[in-house]
């Protein structure tokens, strides 16, 4: 028989063997449906590993696809960790975005060190605000948070779509609805000039250092993680249950509204309905293989990116599909889930006593 | 306006479309209450409803009878029914994030695939797909036979499934086990029966159910498999499984309310004609399901092991 025996701490070489490994097993996984169609499975993750990290190009590009993903990673880490079962970050990512592009494409002109910081703070607002009715709805009335937050994914994009069809549409723009450009006041600055990247890099890097700082060095960081391992025994503490968990919705909400600011903002410049090709669910991927660590949030984001990258790269080489890339990524999470459970507990074969 | 807005109700159209919108959402409304009344729940629904879709479709496009690609489907939801199972009841990993990486998964698997055996189709390949109902005696009534004759055989096995499992859940030794393993694990194992095969078996049941959902929407509603064709659907059934409190017979209530909404407000918008935007109306049924959770979450009787994993020995 096999038992569970938690372990008091957990050695660094073990967390770092197990993520490494994890990565590995998702690769080996995927290379069984990848060898099923016929395609050289070394060539096509060489190519993947080119595509995503060749040459500073390609190495931008997959910073580029980060930005997004440490925001909303770093939303369900918060979430995750506090045990709200944040699935909307994608609503509230559009809710940033539609945000952004009501207060940055017109609305108000000022000079860029007053607009952009509005245009932040607008768009975390929305998307805070956005995740503040899941959190009453659960406190309130104790509704699951998991299937308002997905449900309400599906109205926020069909909104977006509303206002991109109505009221927002942008009647210079042919064809395809999409709202008017941000001005260049309210438009974050590129890091490097011929490249995509953008200042909402910087920006998500500093949103992970404040929240690993907010999250172990705050009396509220620490009332959050304690809500998040006993919910019961934080209140018989004396804990505000329920402030701690507004708290954390705003947390999350606000990161993940952040988000579609700085794909807006920073890097399309207008919005469409087609915006975000899932981020907001590869966030819970991300949250997931950086153990719900903010700093670790940064690495993986980095991966996932570069596996998206990556795989669009070696498709048009190669002509295999880049829904590979979804493949890997869904392996590496239940591979690191797995792993996890390595790093939390001892595995120990008991022989079976006799009763 | 009114009138005609009432109208929609006395059409056999109208009551034809609430049963076709209804019947994917009764298998994975009975899908996911098996697995829940066993203690898992299985946000792996939305992924295995894309997979039962294709992969049920794709059988029957190489050849397959249509109850044999239903078949494939069936086993294709089990299989990552099987695979929630493991990751959530003897490793006890959170059936959360499980569920979500299972949804992931499946779909990316079902997309990768599709993409693999067809890499360049500028319409999606057809099947023909199950004929519409021919009824004696019933499909010459008035009014019950229009609505019968755009049934196929799929939906009578919809219905079929609520009462089966309703039998088999509330009469039968299995059925109180499954019960059991959801409330009281303990109480399972001191009878000498095992949690981790009793949750494991239901979860993959419940998945097979779901696929069948899927199913039902390339062979039966379409007949072609579409990227993005599930939309939603797999989590308004989670939805919709606590509005039901977990009896197969509210389940099926509760779709055919679901659907009949759904069928509503597809007639009210022609009604409406673009007076009001159409992603209004596209709105109400999520906007529905919220608030039917919202207003039963207080008294919703949960299975009371759900979510809590059970490892032996340890209390």
């Amino acid at each position: 028989m096999i038992r569970f025996v938690p372990r008091e701490r957990t050695p660094v070489w073990l967390t770092l063997t197990v993520s490494i490994g994890s990565g590995l097993a998702a690769l080996l996984l995927t290379a069984i449906p990848l060898a099923l169609t016929g395609a050289p499975v070394f060539t096509a993750f060489a190519l993947m590993a080119a595509g995503a990290a060749g040459d500073g190009f390609a190495l931008a590009e997959t910073l580029t696809r980060a930005t997004p993903l440490i925001f909303t990673g770093l939303a369900a880490a918060v979430a995750f960790r506090a045990k709200l079962w944040n699935i909307g970050a994608e609503g509230q990512l559009y809710a940033g975005a539609l945000a952004t592009v009501a207060l940055g494409a017109g609305l108000i002109e000022a000079p860029s060190y007053v607009l952009v910081p509005l245009v932040l703070v607008g768009a975390a607002a929305a998307g805070a605000a956005l995740l503040l009715v899941p959190v009453l709805f659960k406190t309130r009335f104790g509704a699951d948070e998991v299937v308002v937050t997905l449900l309400m994914n599906f109205i926020v994009l069909l909104f977006v779509q509303m206002m991109l069809e109505g009221p927002m549409k942008d009647e210079m723009a042919l064809g395809w609805p999409q709202s008017a450009p941000v001005l260049d006041e309210a438009t974050l600055p590129k890091l490097v000039e011929g490249l995509r990247l953008h200042a909402g890099l910087v920006l998500a890097l500093v949103a992970a250092v404040g929240l690993h700082v907010f999250i172990n060095r705050t009396v509220w960081g620490f009332r959050i993680r304690a809500v998040g391992e006993n919910a019961r025994a934080a209140r018989y503490a004396g804990l505000p249950v329920g402030k701690a968990m507004a708290l954390v919705g705003i947390l999350s909400g606000g990161l993940a509204g952040l988000a579609g600011a700085s794909e807006v903002a920073g890097l399309k410049g207008y919005l469409t309905s087609d915006l975000s090709p899932g981020f907001g669910y590869a966030g819970i991927v991300v949250a997931t293989l950086a153990n719900l660590s903010p700093l670790g949030v940064i690495p993986a984001a980095i991966f996932v990116a570069g596996v998206f990258v990556g795989a669009d790269s070696m498709s048009r080489a190669i002509g295999v599909s880049n829904y590979l890339a979804d493949l890997v990524v869904a392996f590496a999470l239940l591979s690191v889930l797995v792993g996890g459970l390595l790093t939390r507990f001892r595995i120990v074969l008991v022989r079976r006593e006799a009763a | 306006m009114l009138w005609s807005a009432l109208e929609i109700l006395t059409q056999a159209n109208f009551w034809a479309a609430t049963i076709r919108i209804a019947t994917p959402l009764i298998f994975g409304v009975l899908g996911a209450l098996l697995c829940e009344r066993a203690g898992v729940l299985n946000l792996g629904i939305e992924g295995i409803f894309v997979a039962g879709a294709m992969s049920g479709w794709l059988a029957v496009y190489l050849g397959a009878p249509l109850w044999g690609g239903v078949a494939v489907a069936a086993l294709t939801g089990a299989a990552f029914g099987l695979v929630h199972g493991v990751l959530t009841v003897p490793l006890g990993l959170s059936q959360h994030v499980t569920g979500i990486g299972v949804t992931l998964l499946a779909t990316s698997a079902a997309y990768f695939g599709y993409r693999v055996a067809f890499p360049n189709v500028a319409t999606p390949p057809r099947i023909e797909p199950f004929p519409p109902l021919d009824v004696p005696v019933l499909g010459d009534l008035p009014f019950i036979g229009p609505i019968l004759a755009q049934q196929t055989a799929l939906t009578v096995f919809a219905f079929a499934c609520v009462g089966i499992l309703a039998v088999v859940l509330s009469r039968t030794p299995l059925g109180l086990a499954i019960r059991a393993v959801g409330d009281n694990p303990e109480a399972v194992e001191a009878q000498g029966l095992s949690v981790v095969a009793l949750r494991i078996g239901a979860v993959m049941a419940g998945s097979a159910l779901m696929a069948l959902g899927g199913a039902f929407l390339t062979l039966s509603a379409f007949n072609a498999f579409y990227f993005g064709m599930i939309n939603g659907r797999g989590w308004v059934c989670i939805a919709l499984t606590v509005f039901a409190s977990w009896r197969p017979g509210k389940a099926l209530l509760g779709a055919l309310l679901f659907g009949a909404l759904d069928a509503y407000q597809l007639r009210i918008q022609t009604i409406a004609g673009g007076a009001v935007p159409s992603q209004i109306f596209l709105m109400l049924p999520y906007i529905f399901s919220i608030a039917a959770l919202v207003l039963v979450a207080r008294r919703a009787d949960y299975p009371r092991a759900l979510m809590k994993p059970y490892f032996k020995g340890q209390r």
